[in-house]
């Protein structure tokens, strides 16, 4: 690959792979790297993302969004506000939506996560994926991975029929484009074929 | 964000020990919290994880009450069809508040300990606030304050409850169970949050050391007949202007026994005795509901920029009593 290859994606893969931040089979997680010359602010943690263990260490201030982004190489999920009022930072853990921006990566020992790069399986799109392509849901895509998140995620939700309950449902992922009647109408359409 | 050490709680007493550290503060949800420490607003030297602690359940009690863990999520709450339908002001609140994903974080114990959405309180760039540093001053009193309080304000705070769940707590007669070194303390929901009065730094009755363990809600012939009405800046994921809760048990047209609490619009959530005194033994109708609503606000005090939530929590109090009567 000459430099001229390189785009963005494929440097911050290097990135995370020179961090300290490494995949690994389960059989060598049985003994995680020996905590006491760490200091007191910093962690070794174990998490497990799309299925995937990951032994890292962490200072204890690292939020999930964090730790995905920057450490574990996975730009998918993306930071917005960094405050919990825009949505763009969206995973599932344990199968439920949350923002990844209020949350200590410290605090995920043990927990399934899932990010946006974990939602096709086996090279086909999430049904949600894909009908954010059928119905052009985004513009900028910004918000996207959260959106898509959150509309996998409400599926699995306790949420009444009608178009204002998607709507009240989706109200957590702000799109600053304006993409929500496409929006709306990928969710719905989800939802259809699976009634 | 400043450095901090961290450890998990493995049980209750564990917990218990490890926030006698100084500096220790527990960590639910995390949603105020971690938002706080990333505006230096809050800085504890040692975060105390009691996410595992198993305070998760919601259990309908042998005397007809209802008994809801402290870790239980505000969407499990909120959702929970003993609570949608024996105290439906409570779902209501809970689903108002905040989006999917932070109600799927917050706990019920989380929410109780709230801070105040004061512009100035969340930001440390302004000296002057008595909340976050005793005898500072208030900012938002000469400031900006659209959205502060017209009830329950001292001349040394007048920042708002944020709490949608916590109000309709108040007309819930909730109580409060919490644990410490001394033992177990049962708190009225009425008594828990605090008047800034002179002491906007003390928000709450719970002591250092001290850990909710639950919520239980009474059984009540008031409960099931109950609403919710919220109005905010925008449609949903937004805070309250104005909101009320309230709970009525009818006799006929007759109103026999009533609850009224206000969000958005205090400095606590605000239970109103005077809306509930103007109610009671009255016909339910909507001259009742307007006498209410005014007794309701007849000590409210306009700042600068929020006399206009005066009114406005009138009209979310006469549409929550319209709401309740017709459930």
């Amino acid at each position: 690959m000459s430099s001229t290859e390189w785009n963005r994606r494929s440097f911050l893969k290097v990135a995370a792979a020179a961090s300290a931040a490494v995949a690994i089979p389960e059989a060598a997680l049985s003994q995680p790297p020996s905590e006491s010359r760490l200091p007191p602010t910093s962690k070794s943690i174990r998490l497990k993302v799309n299925g995937t263990a990951h032994q890292l260490t962490v200072d204890t201030r690292t939020t999930l969004l964090d730790a995905l982004r920057e450490q574990l190489g996975m730009p998918g999920t993306k930071k917005g506000c960094d405050h919990g009022q825009c949505g763009a930072c969206t995973v599932h853990v344990n199968g439920r939506r949350i923002n990844s921006c209020l949350t200590f990566a410290v605090m995920h020992e043990g927990d399934e996560i899932t990010t946006i790069e974990g939602l096709a399986e086996g090279g086909t799109l999430h049904p949600v994926q894909a009908a954010f392509v059928e119905h052009d849901a985004f513009q900028c895509g910004y918000c996207t991975p959260g959106q898509i998140m959150s509309a996998a995620a409400l599926l699995r939700e306790p949420i009444g029929p009608k178009d204002d309950d998607i709507r009240e449902a989706m109200s957590g992922n702000i799109c600053r484009c304006g993409a929500y009647p496409n929006i709306l109408a990928a969710v719905k359409a989800v939802r259809n074929q699976r009634s | 964000m400043q450095p901090f050490s961290f450890s998990q709680a493995r049980n209750q007493d564990d917990a218990l020990v490890q926030l006698r550290q100084s500096g220790a503060v527990a960590i639910a949800g995390g949603t105020t919290l971690v938002d706080l420490m990333k505006l230096d607003v809050q800085s504890p030297a040692h975060l105390v994880d009691i996410n595992s602690l198993p305070l998760s359940r919601i259990e309908s009690l042998p005397d007809g009450g209802v008994r809801i863990g402290a870790m239980v999520r505000n969407s499990d709450l909120g959702h929970d069809e003993t609570v949608m339908k024996r105290y439906p002001v409570l779902s209501q609140a809970l689903l108002a508040g905040a989006s999917a994903q932070l109600r799927n974080m917050a706990t019920t114990g989380g929410n109780l300990m709230q801070r105040t959405r004061c512009y100035y309180f969340r930001d440390p760039a302004y000296a002057a606030c008595n909340k976050r540093t005793p005898g500072s001053g208030c900012a938002a009193l000469e400031g900006f304050n659209r959205i502060h309080a017209v009830l329950g304000g001292s001349e040394q705070c007048v920042a708002t409850h944020p709490s949608d769940m916590a109000v309709a707590l108040v007309a819930l007669d909730a109580v409060v169970h919490v644990v410490g070194p001394q033992g177990e303390r049962r708190i009225p929901i009425e008594e828990f949050h605090k008047l800034p009065g002179t002491t906007p730094h003390i928000e709450t009755a719970l002591q250092n050391g001290e850990l909710i363990t639950h919520v239980t809600l009474p059984k009540s012939s008031f409960a099931q007949r109950s609403a919710y009405v919220k109005l905010r800046d925008r449609a949903s994921y937004e805070f309250a202007l104005a909101s009320a809760a309230v709970a009525v048990d009818l006799s006929g047209s007759t109103i026999r026994e009533v609850r009224v609490a206000l969000g958005g619009v205090a400095t606590k959530p605000w239970r109103s005795h005077e809306a509930e005194q103007a109610l009671t033994g009255a016909p339910a109708n909507a001259d009742t509901f307007r006498a209410a609503a005014e007794a309701a606000l007849k000590s409210a005090k306009a700042l600068r920029y929020n006399g206009f939530k005066i009114e406005l929590a009138k009209m979310a109090l006469v549409r929550a009593l319209n709401q309740a009567i017709q459930a």
